[in-house]
C-alpha cells in the first residue's frame, strides 16, 4: 500500500514526487472542504487506480499488461496491446497479456456495451504512459540526467551519451505500485507507431492452425463430460425421474438432481450424450403455458403493466392534423452463437475455480458463490474464450452449471457443453420491442413536432445475483430472479438511442419499461439501440419523402453534430448517392445514420437491395458504410467489425424471430432459427474508416446494427414503393406488400 | 410400257400425295412476329391470375436455371432420348417470346408449335396444356410479357439422330396429342371438375407420374401409376400408391399445401419445387387439385387401411431394434436413428422411417438420392435440414444401408442392384442440384407459416 | 477397436463405432479445429475431408470411415509450416470470434483441391452448408480466393522446378 518514499527535491521537481504529494495529501483533501476534490482517473483506472494492477514488469524485462476486459473475438486483446506498447515504447510481440480473471486483473465489470476502448483502452493507455514516466524518472535519478534529456525505445530508456538501461533493470520492488494519476503525458498520435497501424490479431493464428483457443479446447488431467438436462418450458417442475438406469449406463460417473437442476457427468463425452438423453427421457415435467401470444406480441407488450419515464422533452410537440405516425415491430431474437455455451469448474480445497466465457468475471463469480453459498473470495472465475456471443448469452449459466455438478464431484474438473437446442431454447433473448412515433413538417418541409414511445423490457438479467442464473433458479433451494431495472441514460437499454441526435423544435421521448417478462431476456449487442435506430432512420425516411426530399440532405437539414455530418456525407459520396437518383429495375438504395447511445461511434450506412416480385426475396446487393471511433487504434479490426455488424444486422432484420407456442420455445436449432448463408451475402461491402487522432476512444462494436436495418428497410421501400415497419422484413412480407 | 408408266405415275401419285400429307402433318406456318406488348398495357388483374396460373403450371422451375434469371431457360431435362434444354420465355424481343403474338403462345401451349412454326419437344407438356382454356392462355400471357426480359440465348439441346429431326414430332403428335383429353363430369362437384381442369391440364401431373411408353407418350391406361422426373421416381398417385399410410383428401391438401405431412414426410427433389409453388396459388385450387388426386388413389380397402392404421401404430411408439446385427443396422443406429427416431415430430424431427414412402416403393432411386443430398436449408426460412451422405458414405455403404432400411420398415421384396442404383443417384444428383432452380418457399409447421 | 487414419497416421480408436467422428477428432485424438456447433448437420463447424470430400464429423459414425483417409486442419499445415489456406485466412485476418473457420477453411479446402480456379459463385455454393454468426463472410470468401491463387502460384513454381 505505501509507495516508495524516497523524497529528494529532483524527484520533486521532476515530479516524481507529485504522485506521492497527491497520495498523502488524499486525508487532508478529505477533511479540507473548501478544497476541490480530485479530478477523476481515466477509464477504469477510476476503479482500480494502482499502476500495477495493469502493468507488470519483471526484473527479467518481462512486461505483462492485465485488463479485466475479455476477447470475444472483437480484436480487443491486440487493440489493447497496441495501446500499450505505444505508450511504453516496448516491441508489441514483447508483450504478455492476461485477460479477465477474478484472481489476477481489475474488476472492470462486463466486457459489454462498447465500452472496452473507452474503459479498459482508456486506463491501460494511461497506466502506460504513467509507468514509462515512472521508469524514466528512476533513470533520470541513476544516470543524473534532467528527464526531458531521455527517451524511450524497445523496452529501454537511452541517455543522450548513448548510456542506456532496461526496464527490467529499472524496475525495483513495489515501484509501480502507486496510485495512478488524473493525467498522462500521452504520446502524440503525429507519431504513432503501433496505434492506428495494421497490426494482425494475436488470436487468429491458434485459431486457423487448431491451436487450442476456446473453453471449449480445455483439457484438464482426469476431467469429465456433464451434460444438464433443463426443464424444458419456464416455471416447469420435475415430478419423477427415475435416474437409477441412467447411473448404471457405461462410462457414467454421477448424475446430479437437486430440485430441478437435472445433470448427468460421464468420463467420454459421447457417452455423456447418450445417458443425458436416457435422462431426458426419464423425466417426467409438469409445465404451465406461460408463453403470450406470439401472433399478437405488439398487443401483448403495450398491454402490460409498465413505468413510463419521459426521458427528453424540448418545447411541446403538438403534431399538426396531417402527421404522419407509425408503429415499428421487432420480435425477439436469439444471440445464436455458433458454438453453444461452455465452462469447466473444478472445486478443491473449498476453492471453485470456473473457466467460463462469460463477459463479466466478477459479476458472473458473485452470482456463482451466492448460489453456492459460498464467500466470492473461494470462488475464482477465469475468462476463456468462446465462440461470439453478441451479449448476455448462455456462458453465465453453463458456468453456474459446471460449478454445480463440480461441486458434487470434488477433485474432478467438470465440463460441461450446452447443446445446440438447449442454447436456442435458453439463453435470455433480445426484448421484443414496440415504438411508436409521430411527427409533423412545417412549412419549409423541416421537421417541427416529434413524438417517440418505445415499449421494452429491461435489456439486462445479466448475473449479479444467484437468481439471474438458471441452474439457481432450479435447485431444490433456488433463487429468484430480482426485479429488473431499467439501465440508466445516458446509455439506456429499452431506450438506448430513442432520444433522436437530430434537432427539433418540439421533441417528446417516453420510455415505458416493461418489468414482467413472459419470455427470458437480456442483452443483445446495441441492445434498444438496434430497435430504435430503426424506427428513428426508418421514419425520417417517411417524412423525407412527404417533404419530397432527398433522404441524406433532409438528414443533414436536421443534424447539427458536425462529425455526424462528416460520416453521413463521406458515406453518401463513397455510395454514389446522387439526389433524385433511379435504382435499377427491382433494386432500391437506403440510407441510414447513428450515434451509438448519442456518444459513441458514428455509422452512416448506404445500401443497395434487390427484391424479386416474383417471390418477394429481399437481398442486400452492396453496403457502404463511414464510420467514426475517435483515435483508430486497429484499422483493420474496426472494418472487421463495421463489415460484421452489417451483415449480422442484415440477417437479424431480415431473417430472424424466437417462435414460440403457449409453453416452450420452438425456434431450438438452424432449422427453425434460420440465419443468414453464403446464398444471401452481398456481393461487396466497403466501410471507410474517419480516423480522428487524439479523440477519445470510442467504441464501434455495436455502431452499425442500427443503422444497417433502418438502411435495408429503406432500400426496400424504394425498391417497392411500400414500407415495412413489422421485423423481421421477411419474403412473405415483402411479397404481400408487393401483392396488396 | 404404259402399265410401268402408269404404274410409275400411281407410285409417284402416292408419294407426292404422301409428301403432301407428310408436308401438311409436319409444316406449320410461322407467326408473324409483333412487337413485345408494353407491359402497362396489359390488365393488372389479369397479369396476377397468370402468376397463380404460372404456379400451378410450375413454368419458372423448368424454365430457370439456377442462378440465371428467372424464365431464361436453360435446365439441362433428361429425356431417354437426349437432353432438352427450356426455353427463354421471357418477353427479350431477340432471344425470348417478346415478339410473339398472344396467337403464337396459345399455339405454342396447345400444339406444341413455335412461332417459326418449329415442332416443340414434347418435354414441354402440351399433351397437358391442350386443356388449358383460352382465358387461362391469355392470362399466362399477360403475365410472361409482363416479367423482366433476360437476354439469354437458347442452349442447344444434345439429342442424338434422329431424333434432333423436328419433323418427327409431328408424327408424335399425329399418334399421342389429343386435343381436349379432359371434359367435365356432369356428375361431379364444380370442386372435383376445377380439380381435373387444374391437374390435367396446367399442373400437368401426369408427366411425371404417369409411366411412358418407348416413344416418350404418357401410357394412357395406366394414368399416374408411377413415372420419372430428374432421376426421381414419381410414385404412383393411383390405387398402385406404395405409400404406407394411404392418402386422402385432408393428407393431400395440407401436403400440397405445406410441402410436408407428418405421415408421410417432406416433399423432395422436383416435387418440393411443386409444393413451394403450390402454397402461392389460392388455396381453393389447391383444394380442388387434392380432391380430384384423391379420387386417382381411389378409397383404401380394408385391407389397405388396416396396414396403413399398422404402420402409423408402429411409427408411434417404435421398438427400439437394438439386436439387430449386421452393417445396414449400426449405419442406421449411428448416423439415422439420431433424428428419425426421436419425438420430435415432422417436419423438423425426421420422419419415422416406417411411413416413408421412399422406403416402400418398388424403385429404390429416391431413397438413394435423399441420403446422398439430404435435404437443403431455404433461404431465411423455416425449412428442414438433413444432411447429406454422399461425402461419408460410399456406394457399397448405402447399398447395405438401402437393404436394411427396406428390410425393417417395409413390406416390400428386397431391391437388387443397389450399388448401381446408387452410383448412378450419385452422378444425377449432383447434376440436379447444380442446375435446378432452388426451392423459394420452404414447408414449413403451417401454425408458422404465415409468422415472420 | 478400429483403425482410423487421420492426418497420415493410423490410430487406435476406442471409442464405440456409433461415436461421431467429432467427438473421437477432439477427445480422443486431441485436435481442436473441429468444432461442435449443432451436432445436427446444420452449421458445418465440424466439417472436415474424408477422401476429398467435404464431411460434417458430428453426424459421421466412426464406423463409416474404415480404410477412408480422415484430414482435419491440423493435418493442412501448422504455424510454422502454414497451409495456403491457412496462409491466405491469416493475410485476410479473416475471423472474429472465429469458431465457425476451421470448418470454413475445410469446406474451402475440399472445392480448392477439385477446382482450382473456382467462380465467387462457386465459392458461395460451396460454404452453402457452413453458417457465420459475427459476419464474416466478405473476409471468407477473399480468403477463400486468396487461397485459389497461393495455391495456383505454388503449383506453377513447382512445375517450372521440375521443369529444370
Amino acid at each position: 500500500m505505501n509507495a516508495p518514499l524516497i523524497l529528494d527535491r529532483r524527484r520533486v521537481l521532476a515530479g516524481g514526487g507529485a504522485l506521492i504529494l497527491s497520495f498523502s495529501l488524499r486525508p487532508a483533501f478529505a477533511q479540507d472542504q473548501a478544497a476541490p476534490p480530485p479530478p477523476p482517473l481515466p477509464g477504469s483506472l477510476k476503479q482500480s487506480p494502482f499502476l500495477d494492477s495493469w502493468i507488470k514488469v519483471d526484473a527479467d524485462g518481462g512486461i505483462t499488461l492485465f485488463t479485466g476486459k475479455a476477447e470475444i473475438g472483437q480484436g480487443v486483446k491486440t487493440a489493447l496491446l497496441q495501446i500499450a506498447a505505444e505508450e511504453l515504447d516496448v516491441p508489441f510481440g514483447a508483450l504478455k497479456l492476461v485477460t479477465a480473471d477474478t484472481a489476477r486483473t481489475a474488476n472492470e465489470g462486463y466486457t459489454s456495451g462498447s465500452n472496452s476502448m473507452k474503459d479498459s483502452g482508456t486506463a491501460i493507455q494511461n497506466a502506460a504512459a504513467q509507468v514509462r514516466a515512472l521508469l524514466v524518472a528512476e533513470a533520470a535519478r541513476r544516470f543524473d540526467v534532467p528527464t526531458d534529456n531521455l527517451r524511450t525505445e524497445n523496452a529501454e530508456v537511452i541517455a543522450p551519451d548513448g548510456r542506456r538501461l532496461r526496464y527490467g533493470e529499472l524496475v525495483a520492488a513495489e515501484m509501480l505500485h502507486v496510485q495512478a494519476q488524473p493525467k498522462s503525458q500521452l504520446k502524440d498520435p503525429a507519431t504513432f507507431k503501433v496505434v492506428g497501424q495494421q497490426v494482425a490479431r494475436v488470436d487468429i493464428p491458434a485459431k486457423v492452425t487448431g491451436g487450442a483457443a476456446y473453453v471449449q479446447d480445455m483439457r484438464l488431467p482426469g476431467m469429465v463430460h456433464a451434460r444438464v438436462v433443463r426443464p424444458p418450458s419456464t416455471g416447469a417442475q420435475l415430478i419423477e425421474c427415475d435416474t437409477a438406469a441412467v447411473e448404471k449406463m457405461p462410462g457414467v460417473v454421477k448424475v446430479v438432481r437437486d430440485g430441478n437442476f437435472l445433470a448427468v457427468a460421464a468420463a467420454k463425452e459421447f457417452r455423456a450424450i447418450k445417458a443425458m438423453n436416457a435422462l431426458a427421457a426419464a423425466a417426467k415435467w409438469r409445465e404451465t403455458p406461460t408463453l403470450p401470444k406470439q401472433d399478437d406480441l405488439p398487443n401483448v407488450l403495450t398491454g402490460l403493466p409498465s413505468q413510463d419515464f419521459v426521458i427528453h422533452q424540448q418545447g411541446s410537440p403538438s403534431p399538426a392534423g396531417n402527421a404522419i405516425d407509425a408503429t415499428y415491430t421487432r420480435p425477439y431474437h436469439a444471440h445464436g452463437s455458433i458454438g453453444p455455451s461452455c465452462a469447466v469448474a473444478q472445486f478443491a480445497d473449498g476453492a471453485m475455480t470456473v473457466w467460463t466465457h462469460t463477459q463479466g468475471v466478477y459479476p458472473d463469480r458473485q452470482g456463482i458463490a451466492e448460489m453456492l453459498r459460498m464467500p466470492p473470495a473461494s470462488v475464482r472465475c477465469i475468462h476463456v474464450e468462446g465462440s461470439g456471443c453478441y451479449g448476455h448469452n448462455g456462458a453465465d449459466d453453463a458456468a453456474a452449471d459446471a460449478a454445480l455438478i463440480a461441486r458434487a464431484l470434488p477433485g474432478i474438473p467438470v465440463r460441461v457443453q450446452w447443446m445446440r437446442e438447449q442454447e436456442h431454447a435458453f439463453e435470455p433473448f433480445g426484448p421484443a420491442m414496440v415504438t411508436k412515433l409521430k411527427a409533423s413538417l412545417d412549412g419549409q418541409g423541416m421537421i417541427s413536432d416529434w413524438n417517440f414511445e418505445v415499449w421494452s423490457n429491461t435489456h439486462s438479467t445479466r448475473p449479479g445475483g444467484a437468481g439471474s442464473l438458471l441452474a439457481a433458479q432450479h435447485i431444490a433451494q433456488p433463487f429468484t430472479p430480482p426485479a429488473p431495472k431499467p439501465l440508466p441514460l445516458p446509455e439506456g437499454g429499452g431506450d438506448r438511442n430513442a432520444i433522436p441526435i437530430y434537432k427539433f423544435p418540439n421533441a417528446k421521448v417516453v420510455h415505458h419499461f416493461i418489468p414482467a417478462m413472459p419470455v427470458r431476456v437480456s442483452a443483445l449487442r446495441a441492445l434498444g439501440a438496434y430497435h430504435n435506430v430503426f424506427s428513428i432512420e426508418s421514419f425520417i425516411d417517411e417524412l423525407a419523402a412527404a417533404a419530397g426530399a432527398d433522404p441524406v440532405e433532409f438528414r443533414l437539414k436536421h443534424l447539427d453534430d458536425s462529425r455526424g455530418r462528416d460520416a453521413i456525407e463521406k458515406a453518401a459520396r463513397e455510395f454514389g448517392w446522387q439526389r433524385g437518383q433511379k435504382a435499377p429495375p427491382d433494386r432500391g438504395y437506403g440510407f441510414a445514420f447513428a450515434r451509438y447511445k448519442n456518444l459513441a461511434a458514428y455509422c452512416a450506412i448506404a445500401t443497395e437491395v434487390e427484391v424479386n416480385r416474383e417471390n418477394g426475396r429481399p437481398r442486400l446487393v452492396r453496403a457502404v458504410a463511414a464510420v467514426d471511433s475517435g483515435q483508430v487504434i486497429n484499422p483493420d479490426g474496426l472494418i472487421n467489425q463495421i463489415e460484421g455488424a452489417i451483415l449480422q444486422s442484415a440477417s437479424w432484420t431480415l431473417y430472424e424471430s424466437v417462435t414460440f407456442d403457449d409453453t416452450r420455445i420452438t425456434s431450438i436449432d438452424w432449422q427453425t432459427y434460420p440465419i443468414l448463408r453464403f446464398d444471401a451475402v452481398p456481393d461487396s461491402v466497403a466501410v471507410h474508416i474517419i480516423n480522428r487522432p487524439g479523440q477519445p476512444f470510442l467504441g464501434s462494436g455495436e455502431t452499425g446494427q442500427g443503422p444497417a436495418a433502418a438502411s435495408i428497410a429503406n432500400a426496400i421501400a424504394n425498391a417497392t414503393g411500400k414500407r415495412l415497419r413489422d421485423l423481421p422484413l421477411t419474403r412473405k412480407r415483402i411479397k404481400d406488400a408487393i401483392d396488396a | 410400257m404404259a402399265l410401268s408408266r402408269n404404274i410409275g405415275l400411281a407410285v409417284a401419285g402416292v408419294a407426292i400425295a404422301g409428301a403432301v400429307a407428310v408436308f401438311a402433318i409436319v409444316w406449320r406456318p410461322a407467326i408473324a412476329a409483333s412487337e413485345p406488348p408494353a407491359p402497362q398495357s396489359l390488365d393488372p388483374a389479369l397479369v396476377k391470375r397468370g402468376r397463380a396460373l404460372a404456379a400451378t403450371g410450375n413454368c419458372a422451375d423448368c424454365h430457370t436455371r439456377r442462378g440465371e434469371k428467372d424464365f431464361a431457360g436453360g435446365l439441362p431435362v433428361p429425356t431417354p432420348f437426349g437432353t432438352i434444354y427450356s426455353s427463354n420465355i421471357t418477353p427479350d424481343p431477340e432471344t425470348g417470346i417478346g415478339r410473339w403474338p398472344e396467337a403464337a403462345f396459345a399455339r405454342a401451349m396447345r400444339s406444341g408449335v413455335d412461332r417459326a412454326g418449329r415442332h416443340l419437344y414434347p418435354t414441354f407438356p402440351y399433351d397437358h396444356f391442350v386443356n388449358v382454356s383460352d382465358d387461362d392462355d391469355r392470362a399466362l400471357y399477360a403475365y410472361l410479357m409482363t416479367r423482366p426480359p433476360a437476354q439469354q440465348p437458347a442452349r442447344r439441346n444434345e439429342v442424338k439422330f434422329p431424333y434432333n429431326q423436328r419433323f418427327l414430332i409431328a408424327g408424335w403428335k399425329l399418334l399421342f396429342l389429343r386435343q381436349a383429353t379432359w371434359q367435365p363430369d356432369a356428375a361431379q362437384s364444380a370442386e372435383f371438375n376445377r380439380g381435373a381442369y387444374l391437374v390435367e391440364g396446367l399442373a400437368h401431373c401426369g408427366a411425371c407420374h404417369t409411366p411412358r411408353n418407348a416413344l416418350g407418350a404418357e401410357r394412357q391406361s395406366a394414368a399416374f401409376a408411377g413415372g420419372e422426373a430428374d432421376n426421381w421416381h414419381a410414385y404412383a398417385i393411383n390405387g398402385q400408391s406404395p405409400a404406407p399410410v394411404p392418402w386422402d383428401t385432408e393428407a393431400l391438401f395440407f401436403y400440397l399445401r405445406n410441402g410436408w405431412h407428418p405421415d408421410h414426410g417432406v416433399a423432395r427433389g422436383p416435387m418440393a419445387q411443386v409444393v413451394s409453388n403450390l402454397s402461392s396459388i389460392p388455396e381453393s385450387d389447391v383444394r380442388a387439385i387434392a380432391l380430384y388426386t384423391a379420387s386417382m388413389f381411389g378409397a383404401p380397402t380394408p385391407d389397405r387401411k388396416r396396414r396403413g392404421d399398422e404402420a402409423l401404430a408402429q411409427a408411434r411408439s417404435p421398438s427400439p431394434k437394438s439386436g439387430d446385427a449386421g452393417a445396414g443396422a449400426a449405419i442406421y443406429a449411428a448416423a439415422c436413428a439420431n433424428c428419425h427416431e426421436t419425438a420430435r415430430p415432422p417436419p423438423y424431427g425426421g420422419i419415422n422411417l416406417r411411413l416413408s414412402s421412399g422406403i416402400s416403393s418398388p424403385d429404390p432411386r429416391n431413397l438413394a438420392n435423399t441420403i446422398l443430398t439430404g435435404v437443403q436449408p431455404v433461404q431465411g426460412e423455416r425449412s428442414p435440414i438433413m444432411p447429406g451422405f454422399a461425402p461419408s458414405m460410399d456406394d457399397a455403404q448405402i447399398a447395405v444401408l438401402m437393404d436394411y432400411l427396406r428390410a425393417r420398415f417395409s413390406k416390400g421384396t428386397p431391391w437388387t442392384g443397389l450399388e448401381k442404383t446408387v452410383a448412378e443417384a450419385r452422378r444425377g444428383q449432383a447434376q440436379f442440384l447444380q442446375t435446378s432452380a432452388e426451392r423459394r418457399n420452404a414447408p414449413a409447421d403451417p401454425a408458422q407459416r404465415d409468422k415472420p | 477397436m478400429m483403425t482410423l487414419k487421420v492426418n497420415g497416421r493410423d490410430h487406435g480408436v476406442e471409442a464405440e463405432p456409433d461415436t461421431p467422428l467429432l467427438y473421437v477428432l477432439r477427445e480422443e485424438l486431441q485436435l481442436n479445429a473441429a468444432k461442435f456447433g449443432c451436432g445436427l448437420g446444420q452449421c458445418g463447424a465440424c466439417t472436415v475431408i474424408v477422401d476429398g470430400k467435404a464431411v460434417l464429423s458430428c453426424v459421421t459414425p466412426v464406423l463409416l470411415l474404415e480404410g477412408k483417409q480422415v484430414t482435419t486442419l491440423e493435418g493442412l499445415g501448422s504455424l510454422e509450416a502454414a497451409a495456403p489456406i491457412q496462409r491466405a485466412f491469416m493475410e485476410e485476418q479473416a475471423a472474429q470470434c472465429g469458431y465457425c473457420i476451421p470448418g470454413m477453411m475445410m469446406q474451402a479446402q475440399a472445392l480448392l483441391q477439385r477446382n482450382s480456379r473456382p467462380t465467387d459463385a462457386e465459392v458461395r455454393g460451396a460454404l452453402q452448408l457452413n453458417l457465420c454468426r459475427c459476419g464474416t463472410h466478405m473476409r471468407i470468401l477473399r480468403a477463400v480466393h486468396r487461397a485459389a491463387a497461393l495455391m495456383r502460384t505454388a503449383d506453377a513454381s513447382m512445375g517450372e522446378r521440375s521443369a529444370q
